[in-house]
């Protein structure tokens, strides 16, 4: 069982990185909409406490994932992805040629990849903020309604952006897959 | 324009956060704004390509990340232990990200540049 290390390095990109900050994103919805209890905006305000240890390590861990994913995107994959082909090249291995050679996938680049490589950058940025905000902000979040509302529809603008930009970047390599490079044998070949 | 006018003194400042959230919602629009802009210009896009291998997208991504955070920093030293009138703030901020989700949005793009 082999896969080649641009495959893996996808691989890595969009389902390590890319799919555990889109769940981290959701988490953090959750976690913002439980801290819009009253009760527990009371307690907290009241007892005038840091973010606990595991919100810490959770957001930063949220933050961090989503900066590796749109990094690896832009500056590992996406050249893969958009290397010119030199004429009479096996298209397979120039995804954004391969793609454009027909006018009945075309649109997988030109709608596509055309907005998933710039909305996803939306993602981490509304994410550190986020995460910023309640890890270094918490009275303000305890004291104001407004700034929980907003905290609120920023985490839920950045899930969007990180689901657009997953999605389509999980169509576009069933469509035409980044690979090439060094085979890495993950297992025996077994009969 | 809005102007943000200070409210009365509040036991726990906002400006912090407001500052946070305005330069968020600055920084979304300015990565739209920049994708369109290198997308109608090529001097523009060949002056962003920061990264060969990566194109433009380099430069958008760079630039915009750079202008968020200085607009971030500047935001957050004026109105640092300072309360504002939030609403106004989180308006602004939430039609600078709505503009910016809209603008890497290609049809929106292709629409602003004539296509």
């Amino acid at each position: 069982m082999e896969i080649t290390q641009r495959e893996l390095v996808t691989m890595i990109h969009g389902m390590l990185f890319g799919g555990f900050f889109l769940l981290a994103l959701f988490g953090a919805l959750v976690l913002l909409l439980d801290r819009f209890n009253p009760d527990r905006i009371a307690a907290d305000a009241a007892s005038m406490k840091p973010a606990p240890r595991w919100q810490t390590i959770y957001l930063i861990a949220m933050v961090t994932l989503g900066w590796a994913a749109v990094i690896s995107g832009a500056y590992i994959i996406y050249p893969w992805y958009r290397a010119i082909a030199p004429p009479g090249a096996d298209l397979a291995l120039y995804p954004k040629f391969l793609l454009t050679a027909h006018p009945t996938t075309a649109g997988w680049h030109n709608f596509g990849m055309e907005w998933k490589e710039h909305v996803a950058w939306i993602a981490p940025m509304a994410g550190t903020m986020v995460a910023w905000v309640m890890l270094r902000h918490r009275a303000a979040w305890n004291a104001h309604r407004s700034v929980r509302s907003t905290v609120l529809g920023f985490v839920a603008a950045a899930f969007l952006a990180a689901a657009i930009a997953g999605g389509w970047g999980a169509m576009i390599n069933k469509k035409a897959p980044v690979q090439g490079g060094q085979s890495i044998q993950l297992m025996g070949s077994t009969r | 324009m809005t102007e943000i006018k200070l409210v009365p003194p509040n036991p726990v400042a906002n400006g912090p956060v407001a500052a946070a959230v305005l330069a968020c919602g600055f920084g979304c629009f300015a990565l739209g704004a920049l994708a369109v802009a290198a997308d109608g210009s090529r001097s523009l896009a060949a002056a962003l390509n920061f990264y060969n291998p990566t194109g433009p997208l380099s430069g958008v991504a760079t630039v915009a990340i750079a202008l968020w955070l200085v607009c971030w920093a500047l935001l957050a030293a004026r109105w640092r232990n300072k309360t504002l009138a939030f609403g106004k703030v989180s308006a602004l901020a939430f039609l600078l990200l709505a503009l910016g989700l809209l603008l890497t949005f290609p049809p929106c793009g292709d629409l602003m540049l004539g296509r």
